[in-house]
């Protein structure tokens, strides 16, 4: 019997370049944190040191604000109106229809103004925001800014997640009395439901902590989805791509951080009775 | 030669584990047009990068009237900068501001100047160098030639004494290019800055330097002035100088007084 060639093992090591590649992906989330850290204590040490440029602030304010009311006032009334539908329809037939106000109330001072607001500021300004500090980024605009001595996290950072931060509770606020109007028109003007039931259930179920916790969300939220669109543009590479790429990535990352956000913060207030 | 305004000694950078320049020496004189040539990956942009503090050497010092920029921090760094002037290679003027608020930016970032005082010098500036007319103009608006003169107006809008100009006639036509090298020297004979030209336009350098200084791969090859140049390098700088398509010995120093 001829002697088996001895073959040698196969080489099951996994190859470096594949682990070098699967530890980067595993430790991106804590880098991205990392970045995040930094530029949010950079952009609050901006905020509170001179110089002060009230101009930027008011800028970012306008365009934040005032450049998404219509949208979050036409988001808002549709999803008042809904609710209104799809309560009033399922609640008749329990005979809890009286109950629509308070329930939408509910939600949408809680839960989906604050969210609703911030996903639409993340889709318009964010958006933008970080198209623009990517293109300044790509055409070196910002490496100008520090070579005349401008610390580019305080002009173009600060104002930014300062606005988010003041300007997201407001839109709110605006988000949830239009949506209230969706739904009562709704619920009153096309199903019937008693005006005076509607209003009355809504004042008597609401109360002030339900509006504030809203409103508490809505400011992180806005600071967070600013801090990442600054994030996304400010760190941009490779020219109208990277742009481009960051543009997107400013508006996954900031639908993600709202919701996991609003989880934790949620389960903060309920757990610790903050509110 | 003249007096020495920035003395670069065994710089180092690496990025990663590939390292980009090799412990680079030599000098930039002042009152004079200093060029740096090299081809593509030699190093040029990011020795640039480090001379005017965008990015920190590995080691090394780059001595600016005896400060060492690649070491100083915080408000040091802020007052150092401001003794530069940096034109971009595609001018990075700010897109959301017109001519006459990017050139005003540095004035309003960095002095108490009243509205007037800044309108006057802002408007006097853009005279001096032919764009008055386009003050209230968009960047956008403006051709490559005039964004370059935009540029340069705002880097010499506070008392500038060393202008950097990263690759300034990349992808301008001959004629436009011609006129931008007449703004550097112009820019230096009128408000007696010194210049950092980079580039591997080879017309253009031998039009406008008083220094030139080559980067091979990393390493200073040569630094000498235009006349004696093709002398001091080696062959394979000498072909890349050759290659493109110009014999130095041919073309006139532009001078202006």
């Amino acid at each position: 019997m001829a002697e088996t060639e001895l073959k040698p093992p196969k080489d099951r090591a996994v190859p470096k370049e594949l682990l070098e590649s699967l530890l980067i992906r595993l430790a991106a989330p804590f880098a991205e944190v990392g970045i995040l850290t930094r530029m949010c204590v950079s952009a609050l040490r901006g905020m509170v040191r001179p110089p002060f440029r009230f101009a930027n602030y008011v800028s970012a304010v306008e365009f934040i604000g005032l450049g998404s009311v219509f949208l979050v006032s036409l988001t808002g009334l549709f999803t008042g109106a809904v609710l209104g539908l799809q309560l009033v329809d399922n609640f008749r037939q329990v005979g809890l229809e009286n109950q629509t106000s308070a329930v939408v109330g509910f939600a949408l001072s809680r839960e989906l103004g604050p969210v609703f607001t911030a996903l639409m500021v993340s889709s318009r300004a964010g958006s933008a925001m970080a198209a623009q500090l990517g293109s300044m980024r790509v055409s070196h605009q910002i490496d100008a800014l520090k070579t005349m001595a401008v610390h580019p996290i305080q002009y173009l950072v600060s104002p930014r997640v300062a606005a988010g931060f003041m300007v997201v509770p407001l839109l709110t606020a605006v988000f949830n009395v239009v949506a209230m109007v969706g739904a009562w028109f709704v619920s009153v003007k096309m199903l019937g439901l008693d005006s005076g039931v509607f209003l009355g259930r809504l004042q008597q179920m609401l109360d002030g902590e339900d509006i504030t916790q809203g409103l508490v969300k809505a400011a992180i939220f806005g600071f967070a989805v600013c801090l990442i669109a600054c994030r996304q543009g400010y760190y941009a590479s490779g020219g109208a791509e990277g742009v481009g790429k960051a543009t997107n990535q400013a508006v996954v990352h900031s639908a993600i951080a709202i919701l996991a956000l609003d989880y934790v913060i949620t389960a903060i207030i309920i757990g610790q009775g903050l509110f | 030669m003249s007096e020495i305004i920035v003395s670069i000694r065994d710089l180092v950078k690496s990025y990663g584990t590939q390292r980009v320049l090799h412990g680079v020496s030599f000098d930039l004189y002042r009152g004079k047009t200093n060029v740096i040539i090299g081809p593509s990956g030699s190093g040029k942009s990011v020795l640039m990068r480090q001379l005017i503090r965008l990015e920190e050497p590995d080691s090394g010092a780059i001595l600016f009237d005896g400060q060492d920029i690649a070491k100083v921090e915080g408000r040091a760094l802020s007052m150092l900068r401001r003794r530069f002037g940096m034109v971009f290679q595609h001018s990075a003027l700010f897109d959301f501001m017109n001519v006459f608020e990017n050139v005003a930016f540095p004035l309003r970032e960095h002095t108490t100047l009243s509205r007037g005082e800044i309108r006057d010098r802002v408007e006097e500036r853009l005279d001096s160098l032919g764009i008055l007319e386009a003050a209230k103009k968009m960047p956008a608006e403006l051709s490559g030639g005039m964004q370059r003169r935009v540029a340069v107006a705002r880097a010499l809008i506070l008392e500038t004494e060393l202008v950097v100009y990263d690759e300034p006639t990349t992808g301008l036509d001959p004629l436009t290019t011609q006129t931008v090298d007449e703004l550097i020297l112009e820019a230096a004979a009128k408000f007696g800055v010194t210049s950092v030209v980079i580039s591997h336009d080879m017309a253009s350098v031998f039009r406008i330097a008083d220094q030139i200084t080559v980067l091979n791969f990393g390493h200073v090859e040569a630094s000498a002035p235009p006349e004696s140049l093709m002398e001091v390098v080696s062959d394979e700088v000498r072909s890349f100088i050759l290659a493109s398509g110009i014999d130095p010995r041919s073309i006139t120093k532009i001078r202006k007084n």
